[in-house]
């Protein structure tokens, strides 16, 4: 669990982020959304310790993370896993030594135990044929999930994801929020997510923070979403019309679901 | 500003001083950056070295009109300005430009596209485990360079000399060893060291502290080699008004 307790931060005279609270809970897929500029970025870069706070507290299960110094944070950062929007793979190592790389940084492991290691978090993200290769000869939906296994070779028990769909197709955007939350739910970690993505939100969203300007405007479930009443929300996820009639499919589907399950 | 920079670049040297999370892996890094900087830069090394002694020869030999001049003299003159000058300086000079580009790009691209963020969030120390070993490799490869540069182009010399009919292979041999200091040598070992230094260190400064996209890693790669270049001359002027007044 990571807890967020008034979180503000600034750059010069613009205050980015406004005094955040949440709770990122545990076996689930947090997402965090909001248009660009919200802050989504600077909030997960807080989180994971690349930005300063500059008022407020962020904790990883009850241990205070921001207050900490960069040396005491080392042994909750062996416990985080991130995936970058670029997947941020290594250029000059394959794909194999991409995944290798925090075995051999952090683990005692022989030669033979990493190998089986790597082989085994390539498998988990479908990628069996693909060791050899070099990050300039895969395609963006290979690098996030090669990204994905190197954030859990470790197994991490928080995982970061900034933008995990950017730049796929709706094919692979599905395959690889689908892989995220598999690994959440079969791990148990604690998953955040930095999205825009309505599909993501929709089906993988079990508990969703949406940032307007700085500030956390809305908070819930990909079902309460469906339902919401708040104006900048809507607008934000429902924006046009295909989406808006989309929604009203959906409200129409889950009250149908919800009488049919009283009645029964 | 340039405060800023100086300040920055010296928390930078600071921050490298960590105890690493895997000696295995620094030592590593610290073999792949010995090759990248002295295997991949031989080759232009050599060239340049070469071009230098026979050049040396000839406009040494093209000055020295007086009968009364020995033509040994010729040989000494070359040892002394390849020893002194041409090889750490200009090959530093040189290696300002290849290697000194190839760091600062190097770091560059990773800071753009967020790998040193992906070893900060491993728990890494990105400046001691990306910097530091390109300083050390510098340091340790640098010098060798400019020793092979020395031996290449006072060799050189000598064949620029024979072949074009100036003196014979013995005339210049005889300058070779005519009044020797040992100290030159180490006056030349002196700044290669100090200029491994700089085009290690200066680039990495530039690289690592990219900010933006594709246009901001080459303007920071050309001014790593026009920063590097320019203190290269500046402590070439203070190592020689240091150390050679002072012998």
């Amino acid at each position: 669990m990571i807890e967020l307790k008034n979180v503000c931060k600034r750059f010069g005279d613009r205050e980015i982020l406004k005094g955040i609270s949440a709770v990122m809970e545990t076996g689930k897929a947090n997402l965090i959304i909001g248009a660009s500029g919200s802050g989504k970025t600077v909030l997960m870069k807080c989180m994971v310790g690349l930005l300063e706070v500059d008022a407020g507290e962020i904790s990883y299960d009850g241990v205070p993370f921001s207050s900490m110094s960069n040396a005491e944070r080392k042994h909750i950062r062996k416990e985080i896993g991130m995936l970058f929007q670029g997947a941020a793979l290594f250029d000059s190592m394959t794909v194999e030594q991409n995944v290798m790389f925090p075995l051999e940084m952090f683990s005692n492991l022989s030669y033979r135990e990493r190998k089986k290691r790597v082989d085994a978090c390539l498998a988990r993200v479908n990628l069996q044929d693909a060791h050899k290769k070099y990050p300039a000869e895969i395609s963006g939906g290979m690098k996030k999930r090669v990204g994905i296994a190197r954030a859990i070779v470790l197994n991490p028990k928080y995982l970061f994801c900034d933008e995990p769909n950017s730049g796929l197709d709706p094919q692979t955007s599905m395959l690889i929020d689908k892989l995220i939350h598999e690994i959440t739910v079969e791990y148990h970690i604690t998953t955040v997510i930095n999205t825009h993505d309505m599909n993501s939100v929709m089906e993988i969203g079990d508990h969703i923070v949406y940032l307007y300007e700085g500030r956390k405007q809305w908070e819930g479930t990909n079902k309460d979403i469906i339902f919401s009443r708040d104006e900048k929300l809507n607008q934000f996820i429902f924006a046009s019309q295909f989406l808006q009639d989309a929604k009203e499919m959906r409200q129409q589907e889950l009250l149908n679901q919800r009488s049919s399950n009283h009645n029964f | 500003m340039l405060l800023t920079h100086i300040g920055r670049y010296i928390l930078m040297l600071k921050g490298m001083f960590t105890r690493p999370e895997n000696w295995r892996m620094y030592w590593k890094e610290f073999m792949r950056q010995c090759v990248d900087i002295g295997i991949g830069s031989l080759s232009i090394v050599l060239i340049i070295s070469v071009f230098i002694g026979g050049v040396s020869t000839i406009q040494t030999a093209y000055q020295l009109v007086s009968p009364i001049i020995p033509k040994s003299t010729i040989g000494q003159v070359v040892r002394d300005t390849m020893i002194l000058e041409f090889c750490p300086t200009i090959t530093s000079i040189v290696l300002a430009g290849v290697v000194g580009s190839k760091i600062a790009s190097e770091l560059g691209n990773m800071r753009v596209s967020e790998q040193i963020d992906a070893l900060e969030i491993m728990g890494i120390n990105t400046k001691s485990y990306l910097i530091f070993p390109k300083i050390l490799a510098a340091l340790l490869v640098v010098p060798m360079l400019v020793v092979i540069s020395g031996f290449v182009g006072i060799w050189s010399g000598k064949v620029a000399g024979v072949v074009s009919g100036i003196l014979s292979a013995q005339q210049y041999m005889q300058g070779l060893v005519l009044d020797f200091k040992p100290f030159n040598i180490v006056f030349a070992l002196a700044k290669s060291y100090t200029f491994a230094f700089i085009i290690s260190s200066i680039p990495a400064y530039f690289g690592y502290h990219v900010q933006g996209g594709a246009l901001e890693i080459g303007q920071a790669s050309t001014k790593a080699v026009v920063i590097s270049c320019i203190l290269i001359l500046l402590a070439d002027y203070g190592l020689a008004a240091l150390l050679l007044k002072s012998s």
